[in-house]
This record gives C-alpha cells, sequence and structure tokens, in this order.
C-alpha cells in the first residue's frame, strides 16, 4: 500500500494517536534509500518495545526494519517469544499465531499474495527466536525450505528460550548450564546455517548484530532474493544479557566477542550462483561503497 | 470491490459468478451417482476457492487429492501437499490472514494433530472451511467410523455442521462459506461427515451447473484488518495484550472471546435462511423421539420406520448445526417426549450429552445406543434398545 492510503483525514487529524501522526508526517516507509542510518532521526517502524533494557534484539529489531527494502509492501510473520512482545508495536502487518508455526503461516500467506496480487511485490518476511525456528518450528522451517517458499526467514538467535526464563535450546552451546539442562547442555549447538544449505535456501547468512552496515546489507539480500528466487536465511546472534547473567551495557561487547575469527558467530555468507547472478544484475550494490572513497579522499 | 458487484461477472476459469439465492434455489440441477469424495470435488470446483493446503490420512486422502485436480484444471488458485496436519492448518491460516477463500481436509488423529489451530482461527476471525471426514482417534489404531472427533472439537468457537447425506454434504459446502464469510460471522467452519459411510459410498446428488461458482471471499468485509498491507491501520495496538497483568489486559482477552462464541450465534439466522432451520423434525410430537445427527440419525430414522409397522410411533429430529447448537429448537421439538434416545457413533455419548445439557427433565435422555471402533449401528439396534426401555418402563409402572 502506497503511504496515500495512511494518510489522515483532516477532520481526524487531531484525534488520531500522536505516533499515528508522526508515521504519516515522518517515516521511512515508502521511502526507496531507507537503511539502518534512519534509525532515530526519522520515524522509525516499531513504536516502542517492551524488552529489558539494553536488549540487544530490541537494537536487531530495529535496524532490520530500517532495512526492510519494500515495507509498505511487506508483511511480517512472527512467533512466540520476545519478539512477539514487540510485533505489536510496529507498523507493517504482522502474524503471530502459535509457537513454531511461522513458517508454515508465512507459506500459505506469501501463496495467498502471489496468487491476489500477481502483478504486485508482496514481501513476507518471517522473524522468530531459535527455539521457534529450530526446536519447535523446525519441522515447519525446513519444509518450507525444501518446497522453495519464497520468504526470507530470520532467526534471532540468543542461545536459550528467553521469554519462557532460559531454557535450553537447539542453539544453546553443549555444556552451557541452563535450566532444563542442569548438567550442562549435552549435545552441539546444532548447525543451522549448515542445514539451510543443504534444505534449499538461496542465501544463508550467519552474523551478530554488532554492526548494523552488516545487518543491513544481510536483511535487504536475503528479502530481495527470496522475494525472486527461493528461501532464504539469517541468523543474528542477539544475547540475552539477562539469562547469561551479563549488565545491560555488556550486550555489544558480548557480541563482539562472539564474532571473532574462529568463534561461533564468526560472520558466514553464502549465497548460490542463481542469486547472485540476480542480484547482479537486478539489484547492484548501493552506492555506498562510493560514498566510502569519497570520504576516504576526504582524509 | 465487493462480492455482489461481481454477480453476473466471470472468474479466472470463465464461470459464471451468481447470486447464490439463485444457484440454491433456481439453478438447474443434474443428478449425479458418486462418492462423498467426488462431491468435494464438484463443490470446490463451484466454491472460488482461491488456496486449498492437503495431507494425506485416511478416510479424506481421495477428496484431499482430487482438490489438486482442481488446481490443476484451475478452479482452485494454489494448492499444494503439506507436512503435516499441525503446519496444514498453520498454512491455512497464513492463506487466510492474507485475504485468501482457504478450504482444506482431514479426519480423526489429523483432527487432534492439528488442534492447536482452531482455537487460533476461531480467535483470528479466520473464515477457513475444513471438512472433517470422522473416523476413530483410539489406540489401538483404527481408520473406522466414529464421531468421538467432533465431540472433542465443540467447544473451540468453530461453526460446526453435520451432514446425513451426499446431497446435504454437497449444498453444506457451499453454503458453509457464505455463512462463514458474513461479517457479523467471520469464523471458521467444519463440515463433517461421517467417514467411510459418506466418504466412500455412493449415492444421488443432484448437482449445480458446472459453469456457476458463488461469489469470490471479499477480505475487505472482514471485521478484523486482512494481512495483506493494503488497509490501514498498519499500527494495529499501541499495547500488545500478551502476558499483561492488568485489568484491560484480562477484560480485553475476555470480551473477545465472548465475541467469537457470540459470532457464532449470530450465525444462526445466516444458517436458517440457507439450510431452512438448524433443525429437522419428522412427527416430532411423538411420544418417543430419536434425535442426534450424521448417519446414527438417518439409522433412527429407520429404526422408526420398523417400530411404526408395528404400531410404536416415533419421531426424529436431526441435528444439522452443533454449532451454534439448536438448544431452543430442540426445547421446543422434545416438550412434548417422555423418551428420547440419541444414538451416535462414539464411545461417549457427547451429543446426549449437549442434549441433556439443554432440556429440562433430562432423564427422558437415553445416551445410546452408541458404538464405536467401526462397529455398525443397525437399526435393529436401535429398535432392540428402544423396546428395552419400553419393556422396563412398563415394568416400573406396573411393578
Amino acid at each position: 500500500m502506497d503511504k496515500e492510503k495512511i494518510k489522515i483525514n483532516p477532520e481526524f487529524y487531531d484525534i488520531m494517536p500522536v505516533e499515528y501522526q508522526e508515521l504519516v508526517e515522518n517515516a521511512t516507509y515508502g521511502k526507496e534509500d531507507r537503511g539502518w542510518k534512519d534509525v532515530g532521526s526519522s520515524k522509525e517502524l516499531i513504536e516502542e518495545h517492551s524488552l529489558c533494557a539494553g536488549c540487544p534484539e530490541s537494537i536487531a529489531f530495529r535496524h532490520i526494519l530500517a532495512s526492510l527494502p519494500n515495507p509498505e509492501e511487506t508483511v511480517m510473520v512472527g512467533s512466540t517469544g520476545c519478539t512477539s512482545l514487540v510485533f505489536p508495536h510496529i507498523a507493517l502487518h504482522n502474524i503471530h499465531s502459535l509457537f513454531g508455526n511461522q513458517n508454515a503461516v508465512a507459506s500459505g500467506l506469501k501463496r495467498a499474495l502471489a496468487y491476489r496480487f500477481p502483478d504486485k511485490i508482496k514481501d513476507v518476511v518471517v522473524l522468530a527466536g531459535d527455539g521457534a525456528t529450530v526446536d519447535i518450528g523446525l519441522d515447519m522451517t525446513l519444509q518450507s525450505w525444501f518446497r522453495q517458499e519464497k520468504f526470507a526467514t530470520i532467526c534471532f538467535d540468543n542461545e536459550l528460550y528467553a521469554n519462557t526464563g532460559g531454557q535450553e535450546s537447539g542453539l544453546m552451546q553443549k555444556g552451557f548450564v541452563g535450566k532444563m539442562a542442569p548438567a550442562g547442555k549435552q549435545f552441539e549447538k546444532v548447525d543451522m546455517p549448515g542445514l539451510a544449505k543443504t534444505s534449499g535456501c538461496h542465501y544463508v547468512a550467519m552474523l551478530t548484530s554488532s554492526k548494523p552496515n552488516r545487518v543491513e546489507k544481510v536483511i535487504r539480500n536475503a528479502v530481495l532474493i527470496a522475494r525472486e528466487i527461493g528461501p532464504t536465511y539469517v541468523q543474528i546472534y542477539t544475547p540475552c544479557i539477562l539469562e547469561i547473567g551479563k549488565q545491560m551495557m555488556e550486550g555489544l561487547q558480548e557480541m563482539r566477542d562472539s564474532e571473532g575469527p574462529g568463534q561461533r558467530f564468526e560472520y558466514q555468507e553464502f549465497i548460490t550462483d542463481e542469486a547472485k547472478a540476480y542480484m547482479e544484475a537486478k539489484h547492484p550494490k548501493k552506492k555506498r561503497k562510493k560514498k566510502r572513497v569519497e570520504e576516504k579522499k576526504v582524509d | 470491490m465487493s462480492s455482489k458487484s461481481l454477480i453476473g461477472t466471470v472468474n479466472k476459469k470463465g464461470q459464471k459468478i451468481v447470486d447464490p439465492e439463485y444457484l440454491f434455489n433456481e439453478a438447474p440441477r443434474e443428478r449425479f451417482f458418486m462418492t462423498g469424495s467426488e462431491v468435494v470435488k464438484e463443490a470446490i470446483r463451484r466454491a472460488s476457492v482461491d488456496i486449498s493446503v492437503s495431507y494425506p490420512i485416511t478416510p479424506q486422502s481421495e477428496a484431499a487429492a482430487l482438490v489438486g485436480e482442481l488446481w490443476v484444471e484451475g478452479y482452485v488458485g494454489d494448492y499444494f501437499r503439506g507436512e503435516n496436519e499441525f503446519a496444514v492448518m498453520s498454512e491455512c491460516a497464513g492463506a487466510s490472514f492474507g485475504g485468501a477463500r482457504v478450504f482444506t481436509t482431514t479426519s480423526g488423529p489429523g483432527t487432534l494433530r492439528a488442534y492447536e489451530n482452531f482455537p487460533m482461527w476461531v480467535g483470528s476471525r479466520l473464515p477457513i472451511m475444513i471438512n472433517f471426514m470422522v473416523r476413530g482417534v483410539n489406540s489401538p489404531l483404527s481408520i473406522q467410523p466414529d464421531t468421538l472427533e467432533i465431540g472433542l472439537v465443540i467447544d473451540t468457537g468453530m461453526l460446526i455442521w453435520h451432514a446425513e447425506t451426499a446431497q446435504e454434504f454437497y449444498d453444506y459446502l457451499l453454503k458453509g462459506f457464505l455463512v462463514a464469510e458474513e461479517p457479523d460471522v467471520h469464523l471458521p467452519i467444519a463440515i463433517c461427515i461421517d467417514g467411510f459411510f459418506v466418504s466412500h459410498t455412493k449415492d444421488d446428488v443432484m448437482i449445480t451447473p458446472i459453469d456457476m461458482a458463488i461469489p469470490p471471499y471479499d477480505p475487505y468485509r472482514s471485521p478484523v484488518p486482512c494481512m495483506d498491507m493494503e488497509v490501514p491501520p498498519v499500527r494495529m495496538m499501541r499495547d500488545p495484550f500478551v502476558m499483561k497483568s492488568n485489568y484491560i489486559s484480562y477484560a480485553t482477552q475476555a470480551s473477545w472471546q465472548q465475541e467469537t462464541r457470540a459470532a457464532c450465534e449470530r450465525s444462526r439466522k445466516h444458517t436458517v435462511r440457507l439450510l431452512g432451520g438448524l433443525i429437522e423434525e419428522d412427527r416430532s410430537d411423538a411420544e418417543i423421539l430419536i434425535v442426534s445427527s450424521g448417519t446414527a440419525l438417518a439409522q433412527g430414522r429407520e429404526a422408526a420406520r420398523i417400530l411404526a409397522k408395528e404400531g410404536i410411533r416415533v419421531g426424529t429430529v436431526k441435528i444439522k448445526t452443533i454449532r451454534p447448537f439448536p438448544t431452543e429448537e430442540i426445547r421446543q421439538a422434545t416438550k412434548n417426549a417422555r423418551l428420547i434416545f440419541v444414538p451416535e457413533f462414539n464411545v461417549v455419548g457427547w451429543m446426549a450429552r449437549e442434549i441433556k445439557a439443554c432440556i429440562p427433565d433430562n432423564h427422558r435422555v437415553i445416551a445410546g445406543p452408541h458404538v464405536a471402533g467401526g462397529m455398525t449401528l443397525p437399526p435393529e439396534v436401535i429398535v432392540d434398545e428402544i423396546k428395552k426401555v419400553l419393556a422396563k418402563n412398563k415394568e416400573a409402572i406396573h411393578g
């Protein structure tokens, strides 16, 4: 829908909630060159959230929404967990139905939108935690990839069930002592990027949310490739500072410590030849590279 | 785009969109001899269905596969096999959230595997149609006809209709969409038939013309926004209700549950218009009544015929809609009855329980006979039960 549709009737302007007025006046909704740099300077698509102070998930969420290439035609599907405390606040149509069924819901949704709007771009983006993606919903996550469903799956990996209070998840590190893993987790962290590659994803990335530029690039790739080529998967480390015993200012350092060479969140990116060719032809890299060169010249 | 304005136009397959009243009451019909599974194919062919998701489980597998043929033929917009019934019902939910008319089918264990979705469909106001071809859900494994499954879904909040014959099945499939999609209803609807007895046997069915279809679903008549980024509001809530421990949150949750139940009740007027009532009475002034739904009632009707020959007058009341439950109708229909027999194809007798809960002097209700596990329910068994109770009553009176 274009921004015209959410314009407020002047007669009712003064009785509309102020955040809605701001959304219409000053959102990046409907802006082509949007990105994480808009965060803080224009109306964000997240109004507010009820996550813990300093939660890396909250900033990752804001950067992801700022990086969606086409939010005015994007529907997001969430699942049960901390993210379901944020989704109701966002300025995009979004669905939360049951725990773990997000990729099944997105499959039906994407097909319905493709059938109803054959001449329009409608992006579907799944955003769910690691419990939803890798444990209770693994079947549906993988099956949607086998079927080559055209939507992006983003997993907020905090290596445990945060919202229920720190229980063991499949993405928890081996040996970590958590609730329901009183003797330490007995098996390895599930290699979800590996499964994504062998299950048919055309683009797979594993990262932390410490670098907004990287988050922006990855999300853009994942959404654009999913739109035309096939399923994509992004796994972002968003540590649950509460459950790993960190202070609210320590989330960023935790992510930096975990993404160094040889660490479990060392940056990984995989793209199929088909997806690469498509991106080069249809969505060549933004001008930012040039800018960076210019900046260097100034230096 | 309103559905009404599309009447007289042609859909993608070239079928004429017709006024449902015309289609059901005036359009010519042709007689076919077909199974319940084939009925599904012919009804869905005329139902302007956008999306269907399937999964094999006996006895609904054939019907689900035939809908796939309709997709290949161009009558259904999109179709695929899901990975299990829980996922299938979530896929249906996604499609319905996205504004599609959605149809699916399942049976017995599939219904239970999918169960978590049904209250979610209701709360999300998704007017999905699901066809339950009911069968046993017990262990040891049974694939035989059994209606326990219906008793297990009655409080999910869905509309639940129970067709007795292939003809009713055909009509309910088409009419069900129209009732479920009314803006003041907008709830999922389950069309139940007894597995094998209706799904696999052939019966005469009067079918509407192949080149006519009911109007398509209009998602913008929904009481909640369609999730397609075409309609404001884009920001739906200022405060999520989940996990908030405050009065507003509880009141919102409670009132929404009441509203979805009220929506189910509001379906009555539309249902009465299309089905001619929630029950069907035959000699209900008799002192002895047989009240039930589905093929159990068909057997009851036959029992009443046998007893009539012996001079025992027995009436029947067929329950067509299990949700909303025809409480007032049943009270009226049974007000003169001295004995109310409720034959059922399940071990618990949930229909008898439902009837007992809504009528005065419910000692009149005899919960049975009921059979389970694939046992048949010959009319003679119902006749024997009635005679046994009558003899006992006589003893009680004279002894």
